[in-house]
């Protein structure tokens, strides 16, 4: 090899580290990471509406089932700054769960339970995607996070 | 440029290789069609579940397996029954060769009956709980074991040319072909288990029951090797051959070898990078395959400046000169070296396929484009792109050669390739963008997401899918050229005597290779690294997964052990 291609081979494992230092330095300061395999959770069959689980006023916890053609519960509504814990669980073949313009993007996978958190601050309604094909009528599978300050007023 | 050494083949030889290059592009005439189909459904020209009773997913299923799995496996053999004896100055073992070529056939046919009969509409990745006719998963694991026979034939030749010939260097033809094949066999493996050990028994009704996390595991162990042996073969042309048609020599032999040995090394152990999304796998494992997918992504970017060295010696041979008069100087429009136009648009198209493939790799940031058709408009870029045109280009070579027919419509084969590679730009930047804006992949968009008329109406995507249309219909214009200039020069009569015969290049710096010499050390290397990078993966699903799934069809949500409960009760 001349000079000028190591040289080359130098600047491409350096972009590369650059490029790969910046992942792990988001996950670990910024805590933006990908879902994880969880153990301790069984799949489920029955959904869960938003409900509290501790005593911190804007912590949620929703168990969605996704099954053909339809994500169960279809829509969930939330107050403006509500911290979400996702579960997702399939009831028979894969989906996926994508809320649009976030970062929860998670595949429904029968036999495994998908977890992932996300604060919702800006108010307004955010699709819910199937975007993993499921059967024939995959193009319906759809629903909806509304985050409002009804769901607030609601709760009192 | 100077004339390349002819070398006879024998009739059955000659045989083989047009079947295995004429069947694949017949049925892709299917497949480009099945392409046409999804662009139209998903801009919402056809809104409805099917078109001349051919449904969306299932056009969709024959789309991926004809042209990303039959048209490319096919496409490899043949190149390799042609190229690895050219290249060693030897003859094809015919015996094998043929065993290797009609099960790959009987199996292609099988599965595309599957899916043509509507039993299969499971897209290419098949999925489990989805499940596919018997049919489907016997004709694949025939095509892929065809294709290992046809491999296990090529080794004996390198054998004996290596005692024949000690201490000189393998041609380089010869490592490309074997590190793809390489990579094939052990990617291969993953998958037959999958599909002959999981999936083949369940779909029979033998067993009840599939761990799905284990079958997804298993088919990306496979499924992003596949990649690999897509652009391993033309990585080969583009290191044997881009140089000479481009009129100069390879920058460096050297590099080259370096370059397949890194992809036998890295190309394996990154199959988690398809599956951040997931339960069931740790996010370490996961960060150690996109680390891994980033080591992949440097023979990538070293091919980028050895093949650019590579025209430019060429170009100033012939006397450009300053600082861009070389990348003028090429020949771009040569009707003589006809083959370089398929090659160079490859290259210009995968400088961004490359790019978009490191932000898919990058963890985290999967999230915001996964399952979009972000990744459709990147992987268009790589296996519709690099790939598609070099297999195009050579199967039209080996076409001509192999029949001694020259080549009809010299311009329009030229053409192909621009034409194309305008198309999948637009089509691509359609399909990217949308995916940004949350645009899903595999879905048939026309049926809600862009009806007026329905519910789930979004018109902001309405600019993407129609842009995304355009380019598809630009492609299917290539691609309609390219089927013109294969069958009327196939209909032609003879103009000259049958031969083997590829443009070679000779090396500007032909050193030493030391430790790249032998592929032994490179291989085992290979195998150490699947094992750390997979073990922990193996036990996170075993440990994540806790009931196994039923099959279900894709037009029933009842899984199908009930459905035939329920049919044999009174």
């Amino acid at each position: 090899m001349d000079r000028i291609e190591k040289t080359v081979m130098v600047i491409a494992i350096v972009l590369l580290v650059v490029f790969f230092g910046a992942i792990v330095v988001a996950a670990t300061s910024y805590g933006v990471d990908v879902p994880t395999c969880v153990t301790d959770r069984k799949p489920f069959v029955e959904s869960a509406p938003p409900f509290k689980t501790s005593d911190q006023p804007l912590r949620y916890e929703v168990h969605t089932v996704a099954r053909m053609w339809m994500f169960d519960p279809p829509e969930i509504t939330v107050p403006p700054g509500a911290e979400i814990d996702f579960y997702l669980s399939s009831a028979d073949v894969v989906h996926g769960y994508h809320v649009e313009g976030t970062n929860i993007n998670l595949m429904a996978v029968p036999g495994a339970v998908t977890y992932a958190r996300l604060k919702f601050d800006r108010e307004g309604s955010y699709s819910v995607l199937c975007h993993e094909y499921c059967g024939t009528a995959h193009h319906l599978m759809a629903g909806t996070i509304v985050v409002s300050h009804r769901a607030m007023e609601g709760e009192q | 440029m100077n004339a390349a050494l002819k070398l006879p083949v024998e009739p059955w030889a000659r045989r083989l290789v047009l079947l295995e290059i004429a069947l694949p592009v017949v049925l892709l005439v299917l497949g480009i069609y099945a392409g046409l189909l999804q662009v139209l459904f998903r801009a919402g020209v056809i809104q409805a579940a099917e078109f001349w009773g051919w449904e969306y997913y299932q056009a969709l299923t024959l789309h991926g397996i004809v042209n990303a799995i039959v048209f490319t496996t096919f496409f490899a053999v043949a190149f390799g029954n042609a190229l690895v004896p050219y290249a060693l100055g030897t003859k094809l073992p015919l015996r094998w060769a043929w065993v290797s070529g009609i099960m790959m056939i009987v199996g292609t046919l099988m599965a595309a009956w599957a899916i043509l009969a509507g039993k299969a509409s499971v897209l290419y990745t098949f999925y489990p709980p989805l499940m596919a006719h018997p049919f489907f998963y016997l004709g694949a694991a025939l095509l892929i074991i065809g294709s290992w026979i046809a491999f296990f034939n090529w080794i004996p030749l390198y054998l004996r040319w290596r005692r024949e010939h000690p201490g000189e260097k393998t041609p380089l033809a010869v490592v490309g072909m074997f590190a793809t094949f390489i990579v094939w066999l052990i990617a291969t493996v993953a998958v037959a288990v999958e599909v002959v050990v999981l999936l083949l028994p369940w779909s029979l009704g033998w067993t009840q029951e599939v761990n799905v996390p284990l079958a997804r595991m298993l088919f990306w162990f496979f499924g992003h090797p596949l990649v690999y042996f897509w652009l391993l073969p033309a990585y080969t042309m583009y290191y044997t051959m881009l140089p000479r048609l481009g009129g100069g020599k390879l920058y460096s032999d050297k590099v080259a070898r370096l370059v397949f040995m890194m992809f036998i090394l890295f190309s394996i152990p990154v199959g988690a990078h398809h599956q951040f999304a997931e339960p069931a796998i740790s996010s370490g494992s996961k960060l150690l395959h996109s680390f891994l997918t980033f080591a992949v992504a440097l023979p990538s970017l070293l091919t980028a400046f050895t093949l650019a060295a590579s025209l430019e010696y060429g170009a100033r041979q012939r006397g450009a000169r300053g600082l861009f008069d070389w990348i003028v100087k090429q020949p771009f429009f040569s009707t003589d070296g006809w083959m370089f136009s398929y090659l160079i648009a490859g290259l210009v198209i995968f400088i961004m396929g490359g790019i978009s493939g490191i932000i898919n790799a990058s963890y985290s940031m999967n999230l915001l484009v996964h399952n979009t058709s972000w990744l459709p408009g990147h992987f268009h870029l790589t296996v519709a792109g690099p790939v598609l045109l070099a297999f195009l280009g050579m199967s039209l070579h080996l076409l001509a050669t192999y029949t001694g027919k020259a080549i009809r419509l010299k311009r329009l084969a030229v053409a192909v390739p621009y034409l194309w590679l305008i198309g999948v730009f637009i089509f691509s930047w359609g399909m990217m963008r949308g995916g940004l804006h949350g645009e899903p992949r595999r879905t048939n968009l026309g049926m809600s997401y862009l009806n007026p008329d329905s519910p789930f109406y979004h018109p902001e995507w309405k600019l993407y899918v129609t842009v995304t249309m355009i380019g598809g219909i630009i492609m299917t214009l290539a691609m309609i050229a390219y089927f013109t200039v294969f069958f009327a020069t196939a209909l032609r009569s003879r103009t000259k005597e049958p031969a083997a015969e590829f443009p070679l290049s000779e090396a500007y710096h032909d050193e030493p290779v030391g430790a790249l010499a032998n592929l032994r050390p490179w291989v085992i290397t290979a195998i150490v690294l699947i094992v750390i990078a997979y073990t922990p993966m193996v036990r996170d699903v075993l440990r994540g997964t806790f009931s196994n799934a039923p099959g279900y069809e894709p037009h029933n949500p009842a899984p199908v052990n009930q459905i035939e409960q329920l049919d044999t009760s009174p």
